[in-house]
């Protein structure tokens, strides 16, 4: 490859570094986003006059029809379908480099054999990402059922195909000219092993899955790179690599759950029976009325938003009741768990759509150590990361988990159906503790009232 | 491929991961869905091999079906990730600027 047409691509993989160094404030990041926009726009266009192509009819079918594609998606979807997004891009995005090791095999299949291996880590990779992630797609869509499917002998099944395909893999490194029919076997298992990886984890751990596919569509990006000796190929998936590991290890910690037990336990498959039955104790409930009362007395509110609440559609009455305390002079934050949504980060996008300022967005480390000053902390449609148990009992399944400790506070309010469990099936606590008031009902309906109380009012 | 280039190679990898996880380390977790989606798209820059392929397929009706679908699927990435990462960046905004919006 030519000089000049290299220097060029180390400028691109500069604006992809600049536009995620950008991306550590919420001021700069629109326009970090520009610059590695305009880095891969570089990119193509270099590529494009820099070679000497033979045809452009099939580039300008590919690029219309993907082109139109993306931008449909991308302007249609609804940020509570967010991650399902995410996840069929992060599976496009490794067939994709599939394609390419697929085609650079084709067009030479005497591969000398470190760069039959690269071919093969290519297919590998980018095949386990496409149907992982098409599993995961189906999952979070529940185009297909969210529970674990779980069978005998799956653990089994999954180390004989990983085996088969390492074997596979040597075979065609040493030998890819006289070793076709190995390649075809190879695609056919890489496409089943991401399918058996991903059916056995349940629909609450997804945001696991896809930050971790994430990672891999980047990884295949890298081997991709190998494959046609592209720094710029190899640079930028080594950076989004090294993004989804790290999502990854920041969503397990925020569960207190090791990755193997994500990817490998079947968490959420049995029903956990034996809790909630025998509660004999009385939660206290209170009437929109009441807790209007304790809201407009209230200095400093915190609100605890869980996924419950983006399913009843609350966030812009959440909104609207927080611009209502601040004008009734109280301090509003929002304060946000980890795993608080469907994808890391989830749970910002959507308060941020309903219009809420992010310098009121903080995240759990944050609004802890202020817990006690907090006068009332309002719990939307958020369960199991607010339970004290994961603090104090060590026999419940989710001891050691971080929490937003909402108990700390002087007064909780916790809107909600029910006294219902979570999604890890256990009993909260907090709906018993001496300062907690339950304010029950359709989570949009109760934050409407009391907006309709302080108008009243 | 040269030995020389494939430990060139690779250390670049090893350079770029390290930078990669300083970098990411500071972004906030306010903006996590925007990373993933904005790394979506540059993970998209298989373009560039996937455009060398489709450009370069003589007449090889599977060559030609590999090419075409490989520069569909990353511009799907490059597109898409950009666009949708501009639409929620977009709704990111501090209490003054919310207030000149309105």
């Amino acid at each position: 490859m030519s000089g000049p047409l290299q220097f060029v691509y180390i400028l691109c993989a500069f604006l992809f570094i600049l536009g995620l160094k950008l991306l550590s404030s919420p001021a700069s990041a629109r326009r970090g986003n520009q610059l590695s926009s305009l880095g891969m726009l570089l990119a193509v266009v270099v590529t494009l006059i820099g070679n000497e192509l033979l045809s452009f009819q099939w580039i300008v079918v590919g690029i219309l029809a993907g082109g139109v594609v993306g931008a449909l998606a991308a302007r249609r979807v609804a940020m509570t379908s967010m991650p399902e997004l995410v996840a069929l891009f992060n599976g496009f995005g490794g067939l994709a480099s599939l394609l390419v090791a697929w085609f650079e095999y084709r067009r030479n299949p005497d591969l000398i054999t470190f760069t039959a291996a690269t071919v093969f880590v290519s297919v590998l990779i980018g095949g386990v990402t496409f149907t992982g992630s098409l599993v995961a797609w189906g999952k979070l869509s529940e185009r297909i059922s969210g529970k674990p499917l779980l069978f005998p002998g799956q653990h089994l099944v999954n180390i004989l195909a990983l085996a088969a395909l390492l074997a596979g893999g040597v075979m065609f490194a040493l030998a890819p000219a006289s070793n076709e029919t190995v390649f075809y076997g190879i695609l056919g298992l890489t496409a089943l092993l991401g399918v058996l990886l991903v059916i056995p984890i349940g629909g609450a751990d997804m945001p696991v899955v896809i930050s971790l596919l994430n990672s891999y569509s980047g990884l295949a990006a890298c081997a991709t790179g190998f494959v046609i000796q592209n720094t710029v190929l190899i640079v930028t998936g080594s950076l989004v690599g090294a993004s989804g590991v790290i999502l990854t290890r920041i969503m397990c910690k925020a569960m207190n759950r090791s990755l193997a037990n994500v990817l490998f336990s079947g968490f959420g498959s049995a029903a956990s029976a034996g809790s909630g039955g025998t509660e004999t104790r009385e939660a206290k409930s209170v009437s929109a009325g009441d807790a209007f009362v304790m809201l407009e007395a209230a200095r400093s509110v915190v609100f605890v938003p869980g996924y419950g609440l983006a399913v009843a559609q609350a966030q812009h009455a959440a909104r609207e009741l927080g611009d209502l305390l601040e004008q009734n002079g109280a301090e509003v934050r929002y304060g946000i768990h980890p795993v608080a949504g469907r994808m890391p980060g989830h749970m910002n996008v959507l308060l941020a759509e309903a219009n809420v300022p992010y310098d009121q967005l903080a995240e759990m480390d944050a609004v802890n150590p202020t817990m006690d000053t907090v006068d009332v902390c309002v719990v939307i449609g958020a369960n199991d990361v607010v339970n004290p148990a994961a603090l104090t009992d060590e026999k419940s399944p989710i001891y050691g988990m971080p929490i937003i400790e909402a108990h700390r506070a002087r007064t909780v309010i916790i809107m909600k159906r029910s006294l219902g469990v979570g999604f890890a099936g256990i009993g909260n606590d907090l709906f018993y503790k001496e300062n907690a008031r339950m304010l029950f009902g359709d989570a949009k309906a109760s934050l409407q009232a009391l907006v309709a109380e302080f108008k009243e009012g | 491929m040269s030995a020389e280039t494939g430990v060139l190679l690779t250390f670049i990898f090893m350079l770029a991961v390290v930078a990669g996880i300083e970098l990411i380390s500071k972004v906030p977790s306010t903006l996590h869905t925007p990373l993933m989606s904005g790394s979506n798209a540059i993970s998209g820059i298989t373009i560039v091999g996937a455009l060398l392929a489709a450009g370069s397929t003589g007449d090889d009706t599977l060559s030609i079906i590999l090419g075409v679908l490989a520069v569909a699927m990353a511009s799907i990435n490059v597109v898409g990730g950009y666009l949708v990462t501009d639409r929620m960046l977009e709704m990111f905004k501090k209490k003054k600027e919310r207030k000149e919006d309105t």
